[in-house]
């Protein structure tokens, strides 16, 4: 009796140590926006195939994209589509990048529900945010000043925000920055002048969207394109995946990850 | 017996050294991950320039809002502290009747246990929208509410320790002015006040360095907007707060992230600073009343 339970816990110790070695590693690094999805779906991932071993670190596309094209990780998450320069650098590395669309990323335009104004154009939003519209009667509303509201500067939502609605202006530095999608939603609803973004997920009753160039945010017109603040989000690897990593691609492309995605306050593709 | 003796010895003068090996530790690890951002900017433009976009290309790492936005709050948190902690102070001391003490006192220490998110909470689902609507301002996250809360939060430094002074005034003081004739309110204004002056001073400053040190209460009330402020309703971006807020998504070792501990650097070094002048003013009271040796 005791020499059995001796041998199992000999048998288990030596399975335990040995485990590691087989678990298939994966390293993904890359977008902070696609950092959440990337996040979860390996926790979610490990849990199911238990042979995975995943680790998920952040640092931004360009640098996700070096370290793909350096073979230091396995996926590199993007918020942009590979540059020409990168695509270069690849293939005299003679790696090849493969695209695959893991969400999109739409960005609600938000204003209090007591304000009268329902439509913005993409120009317009870009003048309230960097400074040159500072009142709602200039855009069709009551005299009423702007109240403008953004996320934290490393946000990944702020970063989007300033890349598609902004194209890389500045946002006006007596904007109130809030540190979640929630704090910029609640806020707007407290606030009769206010104006925010939040991620798609976060648009609640409290407050009201607005369209912009005529186009409500929605589900549908996020994948289809048509909304002008949005941007596909990309997983890249090295070749068509194999193995684990196309295991794992796999997981995030399924209704379960996309689902994920979702819950991140992303818009899914399915 | 005396092995014994010598062990706990031991164990108690190590622990009483832990805090010092953890102000030691604070400080070296504050200046290494600081000060290599000092490579890349100057330390006048870091200082004293006047836009903070950590996340640019290329980013500017200006201060100088921020460092404004906190004396902005602090200077407003005091104009609510000080009345209001020395007044409790010399009620306290000179009118409450025993009874009044032993319930207020309890109570205004109460104030300095809640978590200082719960008045963050309060100001701003609560203070906050009641001021937009009582003062028409657009929008109720600002300054003034930052030091409206602030100042409430440093009430009970202000007050204890003013207290403290107040009841260290030897008796034989207030004798001798009422002997000469004088009234409570000569004694008090006369007598009172000078001889706890500097011990007022150190709850004074104490209540400073609370106030500019609070983060969860700036962070949800102040507004957060990198400007430099020019009234007390526009939202401001306390230094606390922008480390606050930052810290989490800066990638580590960036100069984003070395900005913000140079930024902490410098709020330890204001802290730092008040904290020794509270200890030499302080002193010079305890050797004016004769309480030190």
């Amino acid at each position: 009796m005791r020499a059995t339970i001796k041998l199992l816990v000999v048998g288990a110790l030596i399975v335990g140590f040995a485990l590691p070695c087989y678990a298939a590693k994966i390293v993904i690094e890359g977008s902070t926006t696609v950092l959440p999805i990337a996040q979860k779906a390996a926790e979610v991932f490990m849990d199911k195939d238990g042979k995975a071993d995943i680790s998920v670190r952040g640092g931004g596309s360009s640098v996700g994209i070096a370290s793909m094209i350096d073979g230091t990780c396995d996926i590199a998450g993007a918020s942009r589509a590979i540059k020409d320069s990168e695509l270069d650098k690849a293939i005299a590395n003679s790696r090849n990048p493969v695209a695959h669309v893991v969400a999109m990323d739409g960005i609600a335009v938000i204003v209090n529900p007591s304000n009268n104004v329902n439509a913005l154009t993409k120009k317009q939003v870009k003048d309230i945010y960097t400074g040159k519209i500072s009142n709602w009667a200039d855009v069709g509303g009551k005299n009423e000043q702007i109240v403008i509201i953004s996320r934290d500067t490393p946000s990944g939502t702020y970063e989007a925000f300033g890349e598609l609605a902004l194209e890389k202006d500045k946002v006006r530095p007596d904007a109130l920055l809030q540190a979640s999608n929630q704090a910029v939603a609640s806020v707007v609803s407290r606030t009769p002048g206010a104006i925010g973004y939040v991620g798609l997920g976060y648009v609640n009753s409290a407050v009201k969207a607005v369209t912009v160039n005529g186009i409500m945010a929605s589900k549908e017109t996020v994948l289809s394109g048509t909304y002008p603040i949005s941007r596909p989000l990309f997983m890249y690897t090295n070749g068509q995946p194999s193995g684990e990593v196309k295991a794992f691609m796999d997981f995030v492309k399924s209704s379960e990850g996309q689902r994920i995605a979702e819950e991140q306050g992303f818009v899914g593709l399915k | 017996m005396y092995i014994k003796e010598k062990i706990y010895r031991w164990i108690f003068t190590v622990l009483a050294f832990s805090s010092f090996v953890f102000l030691v530790g604070i400080i070296i690890v504050l200046f290494r991950e600081s000060l290599p951002l000092f490579q890349k900017v100057r330390l006048f433009d870091f200082l004293l320039g006047r836009f903070w976009y950590p996340t640019y290309d290329p980013p500017e790492f200006g201060i100088l809002p921020l460092i404004l936005a906190s004396v902005w709050v602090t200077c407003g948190a005091l104009c609510v502290c000080v009345p209001l902690g020395i007044g409790s102070a010399l009620f306290l001391n000179e009118l409450a009747t025993p009874g009044q003490r032993a319930v207020l006192k309890p109570l205004i220490e109460i104030l300095a246990s809640i978590p200082s998110i719960v008045y963050g909470f309060f100001g701003m689902v609560v203070l906050a929208p009641f001021l937009q609507q009582l003062l028409h301002i657009p929008v109720g996250l600002c300054a003034f509410s930052a030091s409206l809360i602030l100042g409430i939060m440093a009430v009970p430094t202000v007050c204890s320790i003013a207290e403290d002074a107040l009841s260290y005034v030897p008796r034989s003081f207030r004798e001798a002015s009422f002997a000469v004739g004088a009234n409570r309110w000569q004694t008090l204004t006369k007598v009172v006040i000078p001889a706890a002056g500097s011990g007022i001073s150190t709850a004074i400053i104490l209540g400073i360095s609370r106030a500019i040190g609070e983060t969860m209460t700036v962070l949800m009330v102040a507004g957060g907007a990198a400007v430099i402020p020019t009234s007390f309703f526009m939202p401001v971006r306390p230094m606390t707060a922008a480390i606050a807020a930052e810290m989490g998504e800066a990638p580590m070792g960036g100069l984003h992230y070395r900005a913000l501990f140079s930024i902490a650097l410098i709020l330890f070094l204001i802290t730092f600073l008040f904290n020794i002048i509270a200890e030499l003013v302080s002193r010079r009271f305890r050797l004016k009343l004769g309480l030190a040796q």
